[in-house]
């Protein structure tokens, strides 16, 4: 008798009533048309190690995860994209509902009405959030948010290129570069003025061809951009401002929609989603109206059953793989609708004053250690116009303190010296949840005081 | 399964409730109106819902039970292999030298993530016969698309980058591989089935040339139907200079019996939401691999995970690259997930997956063969698609069909897909479901049969027991109400 693994329930006894149905004697008779030459055989049989019961799983994995330094243990003042913030435990519980997370994308909406609510409610906030008309329910990541935002005004303006300021995430602008070379239209870099886009720069290079210009907002370095200012230079040419926004810092920054922008992506990691070595994570994507139909992926609309009642659908389908295939507006399918639902779940219970306050104690730590070092008479490359993140330059190897910082178990922040051409530059991001204790041991190490 | 709960988050808030709790702050405040404009300070607070937290886990509790999920009941949803998705997974998932850990946080303290990743890699190279693997697609369609680039790069690199601009798409294929190309800047040449619903291939003769960058291929295909021209496929497309593609989403049907390596594809994605057990999202995440031949390594997407003895390190320095696709290593949660699955199988245990997915596929199809049309009667592999023009002729559409079957605590099988196939149902039934709940699902289907011919209303009309009675998807479409609208 065949011994049944335990996510198998198929007995020898069903596998031949079954075959007898069907009228073959034999499995091999199903596979009968894979071509011999192809076949598996003992020789050329795949090999993997030995299957594991659930106890010598998680007894192995276990292993695997213990190799890694963990937020349980360390202070982390790395960001620079990714973020250690508060998540309400029934962010969590909500997720773990496998009416959400094993369902499939809603096919049938008679079936799905709960997910498609959820996807519907999300929309709404991150529309409140960048100040923009219309959401899709997301993307992959905010990186490639901003490539599909890339295509959609290079299709929109039918210009050629796209202008991204140098304060641009590192990996974002390769994933732009990425999609450049798909659709084969031009990435220009556009310089910075100390740790914020060189706004003479711009003006210059912007020009007939220009089909958007991205802004981070805060950008990589944590500068706060005037974006008014930049919709100003973009307005005279007919390109597009793309905006790559944390929607955290809406909380407390006017919404990038009010100050002009016509597309806005992100990430909503910062908001209730474990940051999961990068992955997954869920992009956003918000445009203006007049953009609805070149939007990728799914949108849910309201609309009422045969009896009048309110439900929801995935609609304005025709711009999609699934009906238009080459036509589609893009190739998107799977997108991270869990994690959409995830940052809902986030949404709703910090809500409207919890949002706010969670962003100023952003604001107030980053603001204190900033204030701290410059205290002790080390040299900031930021102004005070930042949120969580600003760059500090040290006087000795970044890698050296940041292993220094290690054994005294806090995580240092990212290495940008190269980014902006100096040396040992660090980009360090506080958070609400570096507790004083943790602010003051950085700085006192940075400083040199705490050896 | 039904419930009255029908109330929005923005309709149940009430000023001053929340849920949720921050320590004091430690620190002086900050008054970020000092450091910049005036008009970068938000003037308004975006309008969020205000919610105590049993409010909260209430509205989503209320929610989730107008949800059908894998766990609810039967998920006969054609080419998206709804398995069980494991609850062990997702405890590891959440360990928090999993979950708690940053993607750039000094390398040698994530080295436990590397060797998960180099694992997953190692045994994703086994699984699929290719030479080298890229985690960093975060699903099926971004793997078409990283794949598709890594073609381009490779003609480009052979001068041919200008001359080979069309890419071959079966008719049977799904809506992604399409418009994969295009955003990859190609130009999509449709090949029609033949009558056994397969490439034909007389028909791929006449339309491969010097003008092919490649075709893209599932197989088993969208009818649930082995390729089994594939040897001969392959070389024809390889003679003309083209590059095969091997689309994944089938790949559930093949484990430890063949590979895409073995049937001659130079380029494959999986979709680990599929084959490798993690759990669909409700429309994700998921997660793309893709795999190559030696030849392509160079083309594959940046950055890399290297071994050198025990240590793990990433390298960036892929000059023939096609760069980045996705931020970070791709949808490590996820990946994580997928190698946890492949332990818990072996080979042996994946074998025994596809040859139960097939059997079940097979049977399936066998019990609803004499109520429904068969429009293609050789055996399937893991999914087959049957045709409701039988019903049609009686008043009753393959969306009434999938309807009804809501009704009986199914989920619908795909429907109007592929395209080639009038009045299309796909169904997939996978290896996780026992024979009884098969059972259950083809009485089902033929009970509706009969209904079809007597009491055509009782399916038209479906459904009846869900949430929501049948929905106006046009008007939906027609005037968009794509964010809340208070009510005046």
């Amino acid at each position: 008798m065949t011994k049944l693994h335990r996510y198998l329930p198929t007995t020898d006894q069903d596998r031949k009533d079954m075959l007898e149905t069907i009228g073959v004697s034999s499995i091999k008779d199903l596979f009968s048309d894979i071509p011999e030459s192809t076949r598996a055989t003992k020789d050329k049989a795949i090999e993997l190690e030995e299957a594991l019961s659930e106890q010598a799983l998680t007894k192995h994995m276990k292993e695997l995860a213990a190799k890694n330094t963990t937020t349980e243990t360390h202070a982390y003042f790395l960001g620079a994209g990714t973020y250690d913030h508060y998540s309400p435990s029934i962010v969590n519980h909500v997720l773990l509902r496998s009416e959400f997370m094993t369902a499939y994308t809603p096919y049938q909406p008679e079936a799905s009405q709960g997910e498609l609510q959820a996807l519907f409610e999300f929309q709404t906030m991150m529309c409140e959030l960048t100040g923009m008309d219309v959401a899709n329910s997301s993307l992959y990541d905010g990186f490639t948010s901003l490539g599909e935002a890339c295509n959609l005004a290079v299709s929109a303006t039918k210009k050629q290129t796209v202008l991204y300021s140098k304060g641009l995430h590192p990996q974002a602008k390769e994933v732009i570069t990425t999609y450049a070379y798909g659709m084969e239209y031009d990435v220009k870099e556009v310089g910075l003025d100390g740790t914020r886009t060189d706004l003479t720069a711009l003006k210059e290079q912007i020009g007939d061809d220009t089909a958007a210009v991205i802004i981070q907002y805060p950008n990589f370095f944590g500068t706060i951009e005037d974006l008014k200012e930049i919709k100003s230079l973009v307005e005279e040419s007919k390109g597009l401002l793309i905006v790559m926004a944390n929607p955290l810092a809406l909380a407390s920054l006017e919404s990038p929609g009010k100050l002009g922008a016509d597309i806005v992506v992100g990430d909503t990691q910062p908001l209730g989603l474990p940051m999961s070595f990068g992955g997954p994570h869920c992009g956003y994507f918000a445009v203006r109206k007049k953009y609805m139909r070149k939007v990728p992926s799914r949108i849910v609309g309201q609309t009422t059953d045969k009896d009048g009642k309110r439900g929801f659908v995935m609609t304005l389908q025709t711009r999609e793989q699934h009906i238009r295939r080459e036509k589609a507006t893009s190739n998107m399918s799977s997108n991270q609708a869990l994690f959409a639902l995830g940052t809902s779940v986030f949404l709703a219970a910090v809500g409207k004053v919890g949002l706010v306050e969670m962003a100023q104690q952003n604001i107030n730590h980053a603001h204190y250690v900033k204030q701290a070092l410059e205290n002790k008479g080390l040299t900031v490359l930021s102004g005070n116009d930042f949120f969580n993140e600003f760059v500090v330059k040290l006087d000795r190897s970044l890698t050296d303190v940041t292993d220094e910082l290690l054994d005294n178990n806090i995580v240092a922040g990212y290495d940008v010296s190269k980014e902006l051409d100096e040396d040992n530059a660090m980009l360090l991001c506080v958070t609400e949840k570096r507790t004083k204790e943790e602010m003051d041991a950085l700085v006192s190490l940075l400083t040199g005081e705490g050896k | 399964m039904t419930t009255t709960y029908d109330k929005l988050l923005f309709e149940i808030s009430k000023s001053g409730r929340k849920g949720y709790s921050l320590p004091e702050s430690s620190v002086d405040a900050f008054d970020l109106n000092s450091a910049v404009p005036d008009h970068i300070i938000r003037e308004e607070p975006a309008e969020l819902p205000e919610l105590s937290e049993l409010q909260v886990m209430r509205h989503y509790t209320g929610l989730s039970n107008k949800n059908f999920g894998i766990e609810t009941g039967f998920y006969p949803l054609g080419s998206c292999t709804m398995k069980y998705n494991p609850k062990v997974n997702e405890d590891i998932a959440r360990y928090p030298g999993f979950a708690n850990i940053h993607p750039l946080q000094p390398v040698k303290t994530a080295q436990g993530a590397f060797e998960l990743m180099h694992r997953l890699e190692e045994n994703l190279k086994e699984v699929t016969g290719m030479d080298a693997i890229s985690l960093q697609p975060a699903a099926g369609a971004q793997g078409e698309w990283a794949g598709l680039l890594v073609f381009k790069a490779y003609h480009q690199a052979n001068g041919d980058g200008e001359t080979r601009k069309k890419i071959l798409v079966p008719d049977s294929a799904h809506g992604t591989n399409p418009a994969s190309a295009v955003v990859a800047g190609y130009d999509v040449i449709e090949i029609k089935s033949n009558k056994e619903g397969r490439v034909g291939v007389d028909a791929l003769k006449e339309a491969v040339g010097p003008d092919t960058a490649g075709l893209m291929l599932t197989n088993p295909n969208t009818l649930g139907l082995f390729e089994v021209d594939i040897v001969e496929i392959a070389e024809i497309v390889h003679e003309a200079g083209g590059l095969l593609y091997y689309d994944g989403a089938n790949a559930n049907a093949i484990l430890g019996k063949s590979t895409p390596g073995e049937m001659g594809f130079d380029v494959v994605h999986l979709n680990l939401h599929k084959t490798f057990s993690t759990p669909h999202g409700g429309g994700g995440p998921g997660s793309g691999p893709i795999g190559v031949k030696d030849y392509l390594k160079d083309f594959m997407p940046s950055p890399r995970i290297e071994k050198d003895g025990d240590t793990y390190t990433v390298s960036t320095n892929h000059e023939q690259s096609i760069g980045r696709v996705k931020g970070y290593f791709g949808n490590f949660g996820v990946n994580v997930r997928a190698y946890s699955y492949i332990r818990s199988m072996g080979a042996e245990g994946l074998q025994q997956v596809s040859e139960d997915a097939v059997l079940h596929a097979n049977y399936l199809k066998a019990r609803l063969s004499p109520y429904y049309d068969t429009p293609y009667s050789s055996h399937c592999k893991h999914e087959f698609v049957l045709s409701g023009n039988r019903q049609k002729k009686l008043g009753v559409r393959t969306l009434d069909i999938a309807k009804r079957l809501l009704d009986y605590g199914f989920y619908a099988p795909t429907v109007y897909f592929p395209l080639i196939v009038e009045e299309c149902l796909m169904i997939e039934p996978t290896e996780t479901e026992a024979k009884e709940e098969l059972d259950a699902f083809a009485d089902a289907m033929i009970e509706i049969a009969k209904d079809a011919e007597e009491n055509a209303e009782s399916i038209t009309g479906a459904p009846f027991h869900k949430a929501v009675k049948r929905l106006d998807e046009v008007t939906a479409a027609r005037k968009p109400i794509v964010i809340y609208q208070k009510s005046e």
